[in-house]
């Protein structure tokens, strides 16, 4: 059966209802880290093949059935490094925003934006 | 032999370019603006000398790494890429040398970082484009988008919390445009688009499919602005400095927007879904409900990014109609479009540094900087869509396009759009002319930032005088590819 793709479509829900659901910046942030991590697992699981071995020249048996597709985990080595880039941003932004204004609560922080009148940036 | 090479040379360039501006730059603050300049010039360049090889030669394909596709990466010179291509690098040469005053005086000594992010998302972009491989194409959008999201922080103050919503929402796009690619590469066991092509239609009715193409498309329309899913791009654009944003309305959604034409005529070709009946909408429902939102704007650069969403929906309604000409159409319009919002932005900054306030009705360029107000015209009129300025014939196809299949609803989507950009436009110039300018040291940007603006104003005429011609010999043959 396929209960481990049920897995990933749970954590795609749960991290794009944390993103949409939580006021706070920081669970968006961590709602669109599982969001990004189940789209890796997903990635993952169909390079699974039952029996198989990893996939390196010399270990096991000669044809290319005997191994597991190692492509996917090529990407997601890839998708990783993106994903590392764009939190390390997102923290950047999210450091900066709660030293300017004191706060990462969404309705709070839109308050604190609009009375805060800054000078248009040229 | 440098022929053989044309299809990443540009993005080679502006590469090279962001790796010598953030070494360098850091040490001698004053190099980043000429090397920067440089850069994507050479790359601008390139990527023209593409488009004469395209049209001399024909198409041009090239294995990175001497990987044959389909295992390796593959980068495909085509009319339609070498034409995007050079729209992108020329429009952020312009932006780039029109850049100089404005991002000197807000960076200062960070200036170098600034040049650096910018060759960083040209690079993108110029990927986005270039690229014959499904997963490097995620790769290059999201190089962009990294720096891209960077580039809007860097205002500070109201820009972090609207970076931090494009981060979101482009992160959301790009990882639902991964899993359709997941969901292809599961269906068919490749990533290369030509091969994708070839394989895909006899596999045309599975559910993976269906599933490959919805995320794929919803991911790139994400990231194109398209209406309804635009919720990132009035923010990020009001609040990021005026440099980043005539860089990003000039280029960063077209790139998106190429990859959507790309993938849904190019490589997935859903005959059976109803997608272009959804671009057609969307893009007719963009276009209406953008003008109306642009009409009612206070702040001129919010009135600019919603016209951005409005100018976007006829992108869309054009790739939705599926006609030669409506594809063409739409091309061109990418290309007008690019050029007339790089510029109207330049021209807000240009009123900003002058000590103008960023409202619809109080802008002041007044009579103290003619060359400047000159240049905002010229792209009104291109965005209004009047002859002779490139706006009119883009649009233009697109009407014809609309009439001969006769889609009454789009012809009217158009026309009103038009109607809605001269009522938003007229506020705009008529701001420029009366409303008195008060303020010290009013005048005419210097001269960097006027032969920026003067290049795009001149594009725009060039287009519009030149485009039977660019229709005959690059866009409808770009447009011929997908049928």
């Amino acid at each position: 059966m396929n209960y481990p793709y049920w897995v990933a479509i749970g954590l795609l829900m749960l991290g794009l209802y944390t993103m949409v659901a939580h006021r706070n910046l920081t669970k968006k942030l961590i709602g669109m880290t599982i969001f990004q991590t189940a789209i890796i697992l997903f990635f993952l699981m169909t390079s699974v093949k039952r029996g198989a071995t990893i996939p390196i020249v010399g270990l096991g048996p000669a044809e290319a059935a005997a191994y597991m597709n190692p492509l996917p985990h090529a990407l997601m080595l890839t998708a990783i490094v993106v994903m590392v880039a764009t939190s390390g941003v997102a923290l950047a932004i999210l450091t900066r925003l709660y030293a300017r204004y004191g706060t990462l609560e969404e309705d709070l922080l839109a308050e604190r934006i609009a009375s805060a009148a800054d000078e248009p940036v040229p | 032999m440098i022929r053989a090479q044309l299809p990443v040379l540009p993005l080679v360039l502006t590469l090279t370019g962001a790796l010598l501006v953030s070494i360098l730059g850091i040490v001698r603050p004053r190099v980043a603006w000429p090397l920067a300049v440089t850069a994507v010039g050479a790359a601008a360049l390139a990527a023209l000398a593409g488009v004469a090889d395209v049209v001399a030669h024909g198409s041009r394909r090239y294995a990175v790494g001497g990987w044959p596709p389909p295992w390796g990466i593959e980068v495909v010179l085509d009319p339609l890429s070498s034409f995007m291509a050079a729209v992108v690098a020329c429009v952020a040469a312009a932006t780039l040398i029109a850049a100089r005053s404005p991002a000197a005086r807000f960076y200062g000594s960070t200036i170098a970082a600034f040049y650096a992010l910018a060759l960083v998302a040209v690079t993108g972009f110029l990927g986005v484009i270039a690229s014959g491989d499904m997963f490097n194409v995620f790769v290059f959008l999201e190089i962009a988008a990294i720096a891209s999201y960077a580039l809007v922080a860097s205002a500070g103050g109201p820009a972090l919390a609207a970076a931090f919503r494009y981060l979101l929402l482009g992160t959301v796009g790009a990882s639902f445009y991964l899993l359709g690619v997941g969901l292809l590469y599961a269906l068919t066991g490749t990533l290369n688009m030509a091969d994708l092509a070839a394989r895909l239609p006899a596999l045309g009715g599975s559910p993976l499919f269906v599933g490959g193409v919805g995320f794929v498309l919803v991911g790139l329309a994400i990231k194109t602005g398209l209406f309804p899913l635009h919720g990132w791009l009035p923010d990020a654009y009001t609040h990021a400095p005026t440099p980043v944003t005539a860089l990003l309305a000039g280029v960063a959604t077209k790139a998106a927007a190429y990859a959507l034409a790309r993938m849904v005529w190019y490589v997935l070709r859903p005959v059976e879904l109803p997608v272009p009946l959804v671009l057609t909408w969307a893009g007719a429902a963009a276009i209406v409900v953008g003008g109306v939102l642009a009409l009612r704007a206070h702040d001129v650069r919010r009135m600019l990014a919603y016209s951005s969403v409005s100018q976007l929906g006829y992108i869309a309604l054009g790739f939705g109609l599926a006609t030669p000409v409506a594809l063409a159409g739409a091309y061109l319009h990418i290309l007008n479009h690019a050029v007339m919002k790089a510029s109207l932005f330049l021209v807000v900054g240009a009123a900003l540094a002058a000590g103008g306030r960023p409202l619809v009705g109080a802008l002041g360029l007044g009579r103290h900087m003619p060359v400047t107000a000159a240049c905002a015209i010229v792209a009104a009129i291109s965005m209004i869509g009047l002859p002779p300025a490139g706006g009119f014939f883009s649009k233009w196809y697109l009407l014809q396009a609309a009439v001969a299949t006769s889609r009454p609803l789009a012809v009217a989507a158009i026309l009103v759009g038009s109607l809605l950009a001269a009522a938003y436009m007229y506020r705009f110039t008529e701001a420029i002319w009366a409303t008195p300018v008060a303020h010290a040291g009013a005048g005419d940007p210097p001269a960097s930032m006027q032969v920026g603006l003067l290049t795009l104003a001149a594009a725009t005429l060039a287009v519009g005088l030149a485009s039977a011609a660019l229709m005959d010999a690059v866009l409808l043959p770009a447009a011929a590819g997908a049928f």
